[in-house]
């Protein structure tokens, strides 16, 4: 049924595969840890492109390995990059995570050092870096439903406003999109403890909801109690979390989990930097409640803009997906203003609706899509951060 | 509504509610909103408390249990009076 959403367009960019961009990157990406210095000389060399250094890619293996390819690939892939340089010390795994991202139809060249050097790299990364920021910058915008956009949601810094005005307003915006044919991901693993029996009930049917709890159970048993060294108190919630009102981890559970609104449900199940596979609609992805580390693993999955309710002022922006912010605190919307693209402040002083600032979340998802920088953009929060499940070898 | 409330509460069933405003002062005489269907109350308020942190609504005892959206979030751990601050030390988890 046509609602007044349905007929909500972007001018977005639509790639070889067919999945839509809101931004236009050049990345400069490397396989490794050690292949930093190299892309971000390319980067320095070549104006619109944009280097991506990170701490991993050496020695690791098994499941860790796996999720740190298709972190890489996935963010290669991901629909607001254009194209890709790849460079990694050697040509292997440079290969396989070229080959990877090849798979969308973009361009991808690949270059590795081992036997030439950072400078006769640098050299030749830069001519193939050069050709795709003249290739990038004469791709024209295209008109776009709002139904073509995948849209990413984690808090943070919560506090207890965020359970009161920003996730039910990022919850409204789902109620609203996803039946227009929207793909949403939200997830936060060890944040949904205290609400788990709420969670579960949210899945589209009762085998999808036993198989998050399993997962989340898996989570609990395998990771938490088994590293945990005192009551995690400190952890979860954080002290800025409990310096914003937040007593208990179940409490600031129940205000996460208001940002699946009131009658979204999930239909699937993500591993981390998993792209979904089952078609439009909600998926939880498996995931830290860290913020770079959560908007990392669901750009890498495909979302293509991210909105981020804070209570006492998460700073986190992502370097190629927009991350839009939303709070309700007035003190943050104070003291913070830079930071904030979305003030839903009103909802506290009964002023504002949670429809109503829904539908201003929504706008302003329309204009981040269509070209608006994000306050994280404009700042320069660029924060690429991994997850890593367990030493390297 | 014309005057802005000092205090939110979830649900009915809640026995806390959160100061929504800067700079609270004991003794104030709080317009607490139900946010669940609008409908308000008055409560006075026992201690300073900053913006985002909770108060009982209720007298509650130690080894009570604190409810807000309708839920438990955790254990009361000191005797709370009406009106008091509630926070990490009088409420706790029964997670870990």
């Amino acid at each position: 049924m046509a609602s007044k959403y349905s007929n909500i367009t972007f001018h977005g960019y639509r790639r070889e595969n067919g999945r839509v961009g809101v931004r236009n990157h050049v990345l400069i990406l490397p396989v490794d840890d050690i292949s930093n210095a190299a892309c971000e000389a390319v980067a320095n060399n070549i104006k619109g492109t944009l280097a991506i250094p990170h701490a991993y890619g050496r020695l690791q293996f098994g499941e860790d390995l796996e999720l740190h390819f298709r972190t890489i690939i996935g963010t290669g892939a991901n629909p607001n990059v254009h194209s890709v340089v790849v460079i990694g010390i050697e040509p292997g795994w440079t290969k396989r995570i070229a080959d990877g991202i090849r798979e969308t139809g973009k361009p991808v060249a690949e270059f590795s050092i081992e036997q030439k050097g950072d400078l006769e790299t640098i050299r030749a990364a830069s001519w193939a870096a050069k050709e795709f920021v003249h290739q990038a910058s004469e791709i024209q915008r295209e008109e776009c439903s709002i139904k073509e956009l995948w849209v990413s949601t984690k808090c943070g810094e919560s506090d207890t406003t965020t359970g009161l005005g920003s996730c039910p307003t990022v919850g409204n915006m789902y109620d609203k999109l996803l039946p227009e044919g929207i793909t949403g991901f939200f997830g936060e693993t060890s944040e949904i403890t205290g609400a788990e029996h709420i969670c579960q009930k949210r899945a589209i049917n009762e085998e999808v909801g036993e198989r998050w709890y399993a997962m989340w159970k898996s989570y609990q048993d395998d990771v938490i109690f088994a590293h945990q060294t005192d009551d995690l108190s400190d952890s979860q919630p954080t002290k800025g979390n409990i310096e914003g009102g937040l007593t208990t981890i179940e409490e600031k559970a129940l205000g996460n989990l208001e940002k699946i609104g009131r009658t979204s449900q999930y239909i699937d199940i993500l591993e981390p930097a998993e792209p979904p596979k089952s078609g439009d609609g909600l998926y939880f992805m498996d995931s830290s409640s860290a913020a770079a580390e959560c908007v990392t693993l669901m750009a890498a999955g495909g979302a293509v803009i991210h909105t981020f309710p804070t209570g006492q002022g998460n700073v986190v922006g992502n370097p190629i997906v927009p991350v839009i912010k939303i709070t309700a605190n007035p003190r943050t919307v104070r003291t913070m203003g830079e930071h904030v693209d979305v003030d839903v402040s009103g909802i506290l002083r009964r002023d504002q609706t949670i429809d109503e600032a829904g539908d201003a979340l929504i706008e302003m998802i329309r204009r981040t899509a269509n070209g608006r920088n994000t306050a994280a953009e404009a700042l320069g929060h660029r924060e690429f951060s991994m997850t890593k499940l367990y030493r390297s070898a | 509504m014309s005057e802005i409330p000092h205090l939110l509460v979830h649900e009915k069933a809640d026995n806390v509610g959160v100061v929504v405003v800067e700079g609270l002062k004991a003794g104030t005489d709080m317009l607490c909103c139900i946010t669940h269907d609008n409908s308000t109350f008055r409560l006075t308020a026992k201690h300073d408390v900053p913006i985002g942190h909770k108060i009982a609504l209720v007298d509650l005892k130690d080894g009570d249990t604190a409810m807000k959206y309708g839920e438990d979030i955790g254990k009361i751990i000191a005797d709370i009076g009406q009106g008091e601050h509630l926070h990490t030390h009088n409420c706790k988890t029964k997670r870990w």
